[in-house]
């Protein structure tokens, strides 16, 4: 491992850069081998770099990149699942799987990371209330372990709680080399797709309450109005689109004629890479976010294609500059009631907060593993810049009120969290911690996250 | 240290230094100092910095490490024990002396120490702790200068040429390591109201230890790797700095 391979590291959010070696072994053989070297620091996982903190970084010690995994190694339309390498990108099996009229049961906020990061962070998309997290669909998958072995992990039989472990185990169990995915049999490509503008919170929420009957929903929300605004918003709720909307009378969508569309089409505009300091402030986000929200059209049964449904910021390259060179932060927690998610927004309002629409979702049961982020409630993401005024106190604040309403925050999009509430949001936690002992005794696995927790 | 700049494992170099403390203290008020390491030469000193950083930060571990500046012999030593519980986030450089000019213009043996506390011994622990950095990845050193070190007065010149290398050293040992994930935060305070300016006149723009401590916090926060305290003394600096010598000379400084 020369020194010379060092490079800076950085993710999404573009904060706290440290410098690690950065390795990209091109076959599982060379990967298997960093396993015995001999690595002071640590070695962790990374797919495309999107997790928004320092969860795919390791200062000082070994990045691998998981890029040769590349491959979808089996698919069986007739049973509707995949057999995925996990350094396939998302958008990439998007595109494999829909010429078989099947998609996939999870798709996250973007469709730029890879399928091992899926598993690692347990993604969730806006189906989590219908359709659960992705853990929900792994069958099984091959992990690559400390002690340089392959296992193969199922959720109900075998080393199971390996196997939940690594559902959000952000990497630090080993690194996912394959994995099986139950997959979804969809009737066309397209969204068919509800828009409600709700003009304060409560009508947000009981427009989101009634998009549980779609299979996904989500709500937009301007964190910035005050008064009797406060708190609206424009709720999405689809379903995958059926022949009859598609081709029935009416009158179909703009672009509904022709070809079906590209889950994964290239992105139509990116930012340059010197963005001017300060663009996005309280004046223009405020501004962005009143022309957006008056640009919203209530309206139903809109055909949508589901680049645009799912992933609307993908369609913008970079955008994660616009927040100049400090960076963003990216803030996501979950509360199981509406009277803690009102006062969390209340709190960004009048800290006047400069927040870029936030997201609010129902969310559905949880699942087994002791780091996955979704439990029954309500979950609210929200872009930060990190050199916002008093950030890590309103943070903070934001923490202590989401421990008070038993809720939690997500750990692959953290980048500040107190390491004393790791056990407060993740009640296993110490289960977690068993587990990892005992299959990486040696802490292989390691990443400036589970540092900076003490994970 | 994070996303925000709180950083969460300290240590302080002049470790009974009031600026310093300032800015372990204002550290502080994040919550996330869990490690703080206090190195520096008067062990009863130190031992009360370490009472008032275990109440300030309320669970802190602190660990003490003695340290004298002038025996660099010593400085691998000194450094291996602050990195002894693991990563340091941030070290503080700030053991230094004011030293007297009268004093010095006549016993040069008086400035040769003055340029050893302030100067080498900088050089000799901002050296090693950079190796350290380079090594975990990541790193914050906070070098504390001064504007003394801008212009050279008669009433302070062996002071402000030992801030004036300081301040130089630093500001290129930050540009040699950004590459490898070491940021070096430049403070440079005007008169500070302290022990080591006690009974001495007290000119306009002077600050108190609290206000670097809070304005280092700042810092790290934004980012920002050059500190003026107060920050109305950056134009004043320049202003200064463009002056011809003759004129500089005639000021009342």
């Amino acid at each position: 491992m020369s020194p010379e391979a060092r490079q800076l590291v950085t993710s999404w959010g573009r904060t706290a850069a440290t410098s690690a070696t950065v390795v990209e072994p091109t076959d599982l053989a060379s990967m298997r081998t960093l396993v015995h070297a001999d690595v002071a620091r640590g070695v962790i996982a990374r797919g495309l770099g999107r997790s928004y903190g320092d969860q795919a970084q390791n200062a000082g010690g070994v990045v691998v990149s998981t890029h040769h995994l590349d491959r979808v190694t089996a698919l069986d339309v007739d049973a509707a699942t995949v057999t995925v390498q996990g350094g396939v990108r998302l958008g990439t099996l998007m595109r494999v799987v829909s010429r078989f009229g099947l998609a996939l049961p999870v798709v996250p906020g973007t469709r730029d990371v890879t399928v091992g990061g899926a598993v690692a962070a347990d993604v969730h998309g806006k189906n989590h209330h219908r359709d659960g997290s992705i853990g929900r669909h792994v069958t099984r998958m091959s992990l690559l372990t400390a002690d340089g072995t392959t296992v193969d992990l199922r959720p109900e039989d075998g080393d199971r709680e390996l196997f939940w472990a690594t559902l959000g185990g952000l990497g630090l169990t080993g690194i996912v080399l394959d994995v099986d995915l139950r997959l979804l049999r969809v009737p066309t490509r397209w969204m068919r797709v509800d828009t409600v503008r709700a003009g304060d919170l409560d009508a947000v929420l009981a427009a989101l309450a009634d998009g549980d009957r779609r299979r996904y929903s989500v709500a937009w929300v301007d964190c910035l109005a005050g008064g009797a605004r406060a708190g609206r918003g424009v709720v999405t709720a689809a379903d995958h689109a059926d022949p009859d909307d598609v081709s029935g009378s009416g009158a179909p969508a703009r672009g509904a004629r022709g070809d079906p569309p590209d889950p994964d089409p290239p992105a139509r505009v990116g930012i340059p890479p010197w963005v001017p300091p300060h663009v996005l402030n309280r004046w223009s986000v405020q501004a962005f976010n009143s022309a957006w929200f008056r640009a919203a059209r209530s309206r139903t049964d809109a055909l949508q294609a589901p680049s645009g449904f799912f992933h609307p910021l993908d369609a913008v390259t970079g955008w994660n500059r616009l927040y100049g060179s400090r960076g963003l932060v990216q803030y996501q927690c979950v509360v199981p009631d509406v009277v803690a998610l009102s006062d969390l927004l209340d709190r960004l309002r009048r800290a006047r907060a400069p927040v870029f629409l936030a997201v609010v979702k129902r969310f559905g049961a949880g699942n087994p593993g002791p780091l996955s982020f979704p439990q029954p409630g309500w979950t609210l993401a929200v872009d930060l810049g990190a050199d916002v005024d008093g950030l890590g106190a309103l943070l903070d604040a934001m923490d202590e009120r989401v421990a008070m309403a038993g809720g939690s925050v997500y750990l692959a999009k953290d980048s500040r969290l107190a390491p004393e509430l790791l056990p407060v949001f993740y009640p296993r936690l110490d289960q977690w911690r068993d587990l990892r002992d005992r299959v990486d005794p040696s802490r292989r696995w390691q990443s400036d996250l589970s540092r900076r927790l003490s994970l | 240290m994070g996303a925000v700049g709180d950083p969460q494992w300290v240590a302080l170099v002049g470790g009974t230094s009031e600026i310093g403390l300032a800015v372990v203290m204002a550290l502080a008020e994040s919550g996330r100092l869990q490690r703080v390491v206090l190195a520096g030469r008067d062990p009863d000193g130190l031992r009360a910095a370490a009472q008032l950083t275990t109440v300030v930060t309320g669970s802190a571990a602190v660990r003490l490490v003695t340290f004298e500046a002038t025996r660099t012999a010593t400085h691998d030593s000194v450094v291996r024990e602050m990195f002894q519980d693991g990563d340091l986030d941030v070290v503080i450089l700030a053991a230094g002396e004011l030293g007297d000019a009268d004093a010095e213009l006549t016993h040069p043996d008086e400035a040769v120490r003055l340029a050893e506390v302030n100067y080498v011994a900088s050089l000799s622990v901002g050296l090693r702790v950079a190796d350290r950095f380079r090594a975990q990845g990541h790193g914050t050193l906070v070098v504390l200068s001064s504007v003394a070190g801008q212009r050279g007065r008669a009433s302070n010149f062996v002071y402000g040429s030992t801030k004036a290398g300081l301040d130089v050293f630093a500001e290129g040992l930050g540009a040699r390591l950004h590459d490898d994930g070491v940021r070096v935060v430049l403070v440079r305070p005007g008169f500070v109201r302290s022990r080591m300016t006690a009974g001495r006149d007290v000119p306009p723009l002077a600050s108190d230890p609290e206000d670097v401590g809070r304005a280092v916090v700042a810092a790290l926060r934004k980012g920002q790797e050059t500190v003026w305290v107060p920050p109305a003394l950056r134009a004043v600096m320049l202003t200064l700095r463009a002056m011809p010598r003759g004129l500089f000379r005639r000021l009342p400084l």
